[in-house]
């Protein structure tokens, strides 16, 4: 894969000088990202590095200090959240973020419901919602739930909680996931499952992850960008930016 | 917020298959013959009490058990409404229905006032909020001319239903007072089982969640907040009607803290719970009345027992038995 081009095109987010100051502790500074369409790009750096500060930034979650955001070349630094969640950006969350005492299948219904139009409706019947089944059920067979619909999702194992995650975030076909430590906390097969998930639904939309596992990295992203102490450290194929010294000294320093 | 157990158990309820649609029919069909057979065997005038508390802690109940909001000024909405059709029918001389309507009508615009402001909180600021809100309505009912002060808008007459049903009766009374009580119960069940409700639901079981999902929260918040309110007003307007008279007790803090108490005695996040929450602390304010100033320890007592032995609920852990000892 080739770095990102200098020019607009091809280019779905884009910040610029994306700053984050807690009352004088600057959790992102400067931050300039680039990520181009079509692409898994990790986002990686130390514990407290800002990486889920930038995420809530990028969802409107916090409000910039300063700096913008460029989503599909349009200014978002000022819409509110459910509006660029509309706009086809849905993130994760880095705790599992499922709806607990709601079931599997209204898990996945609730994220697809919104597209009727009727979620303001208080006078029709839940009936109505019947008409998603079919597709939450579909979703739920891409992350092997469909056995589990019923069950309450506070009851699912963590990994299959987030995997349920995902297949709420596919629900709203986005077209650009942010997804926030997708495996961490998992064990080793649902690390496997997790990541073909990825690379399934990344072939045709955007993924911007934060992730630790440098393998799981190495195997999918097509460009990295390492974050530490709220500025970016270096930027580039998983190939460049690991043969980095500054990079192998603050990271690996933190991985080991 | 964590999620109320009665709401718990009222989904287990479902999934379990203890609740089914034949047995939810039989059951809302037998509570339909008792409330009319029920004048019968029971002083009206308690009854039509029960039923407009049950209105109110059921209103309530949208947004404590299903939305997550526990509000902390909810007399205000009953007041209003009791005073604004108290002095509609006294001294505008509106027929009934117009009197309650717009009685009803007056709490739900209040709840959007009040509402839009409160529901950019949450938690504990959120119930400050409305608190102050309804110490200001108390305010205003004190200050107010029309209210009557300190001695609150007595006798206010109950009319003819559509014009000919004299209401006078009790019996009559309290069938109009049923119907309400019907219809308002049947909006409040509608709306936790719309697509709307779900809504709700996810909301409060996650809420940052719903908002990454693309929902506005706050404007789902907003409109539980004003039928709530609105509804909790036709609580109020009703229980001006059949007591004939409105006065500062009905916006006191000490109401809002008694619908609190009853819905969660009987089960917040449970469809019947407020209701049996209401028929409870009614009962208890009513048979009591001998004892005086020793009716608010007792009913706190049973309060703090109650949630003590039943931390969902009665109707919370009557449904958590019934998982246990399934039928
Ligand atoms: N709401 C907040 N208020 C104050 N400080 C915060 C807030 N959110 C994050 N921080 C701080 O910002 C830094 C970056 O946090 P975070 O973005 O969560 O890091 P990462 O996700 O890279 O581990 C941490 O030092 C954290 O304590
Ligand atoms: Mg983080």
């Amino acid at each position: 894969m080739t770095a990102p081009t200098a020019t607009g095109d091809g280019l779905i987010l884009e910040t610029r000088h994306l700053t984050k100051d807690f009352r004088g502790f600057v959790a992102v500074s400067d931050v300039s990202l680039r990520v181009r369409r079509g692409t898994i790009h990790a986002l990686i750096g130390p514990n407290g590095a800002g990486k889920t500060t930038v995420f809530n930034l990028l969802t409107k979650f916090l409000p910039p200090s300063s700096g913008a955001i460029l989503y599909k070349g349009e200014d978002i630094t000022h819409e509110r959240p459910a509006e660029v969640a509309r706009k086809g950006m849905i993130r994760s969350f880095q705790v599992s973020a499922v709806f607990p005492n709601l079931t599997v299948l209204e898990n996945v219904r609730v994220a697809l419901q919104r597209r009727l139009g009727t979620s303001f409706h208080f006078w029709k019947s839940d009936h109505t919602l019947q008409v998603l089944h079919g597709r939450a059920l579909e979703l739920l067979e891409a992350v092997d739930l469909a056995g589990h619909r019923d069950t309450v999702a506070v009851e699912l194992p963590y990994g299959r909680k987030r995997a349920l995650e995902i297949a709420t975030t596919l629900a709203l076909d986005p077209e650009m996931l942010l997804l926030d430590e997708p495996t961490q906390g998992m064990g080793h097969e649902d690390v496997g499952r997790v990541v073909e998930l990825i690379r399934r639904v990344a072939a045709d939309r955007t993924v911007l992850m934060v992730e630790h596992n440098l393998s799981v990295v190495a195997d999918l992203c097509h460009t990295i960008t390492v974050l530490q102490r709220g500025s970016i450290l270096a930027e580039g194929p998983y190939a460049e930016v690991s043969r980095n010294p500054q990079v192998l000294e603050a990271y690996i320093g933190v991985a080991e | 917020m964590s999620t109320p157990d009665g709401v718990q158990e009222s989904r287990a309820a479902w999934r379990l298959g203890i609740i089914t649609p034949r047995r939810k029919r039989i059951f809302f069909g037998l509570l339909v013959v008792l409330g009319l057979v029920l004048p019968y065997l029971v002083y009206p005038v308690f009854l039509m009490n029960v039923l407009c508390m049950a209105l109110f802690a059921s209103a309530f109940n949208l947004l404590l058990g299903y939305t997550g909001l526990l509000s902390f000024g909810h007399a205000a909405f009953l007041g209003t409404a009791g005073y604004v059709t108290g002095w509609l029918l006294r001294s505008v001389g509106l027929p009934v229905e117009l009197g309650v309507l717009a009685g009803t009508a007056v709490a739900t615009v209040l709840g959007w006032a009040i509402g839009a402001l409160a529901i950019r909180r949450s938690g504990i600021y959120f119930a400050m909020i409305t608190l102050g809100f309804a110490q200001m309505i108390y305010f205003l009912a004190v200050q107010l001319p029309f209210t009557g002060g300190e001695d609150g808008l007595q006798g206010i007459p109950q009319g003819k239903a559509l014009g000919f049903v004299p209401l006078h009766n009790p019996y009559a009374l309290y069938y109009f007072v049923f119907a309400i009580f019907a219809l308002g119960f049947a909006v409040i069940y509608r709306t936790i089982h719309s697509p709307f409700g779900h809504v709700l639901r996810s909301i409060r079981e996650n809420e940052a969640r719903a908002l990454s999902l693309g929902y506005d929260v706050e404007r789902y918040k907003l409109v539980a907040f004003v039928i709530s309110a609105g509804l909790a007003g036709l609580a109020g307007s009703t229980k001006a009607l059949v007591l004939q008279f409105v006065t500062l007790t009905d916006v006191h803090w000490h109401k809002s803290g008694e619908v609190v108490l009853m819905t969660l005695l009987g089960g917040m996040g449970t469809v019947m719970g407020p209701s049996v929450g209401a028929l409870l602390v009614v009962a208890m304010e009513n048979y009591l009345t001998g004892f005086g100033d020793w009716v608010t320890v007792i009913v706190g007592t049973v309060f703090v027992a109650g949630v003590l032995a039943f931390r969902r609920g009665i109707v919370g852990e009557a449904l958590h038995l019934a998982r246990n000892f399934p039928f």
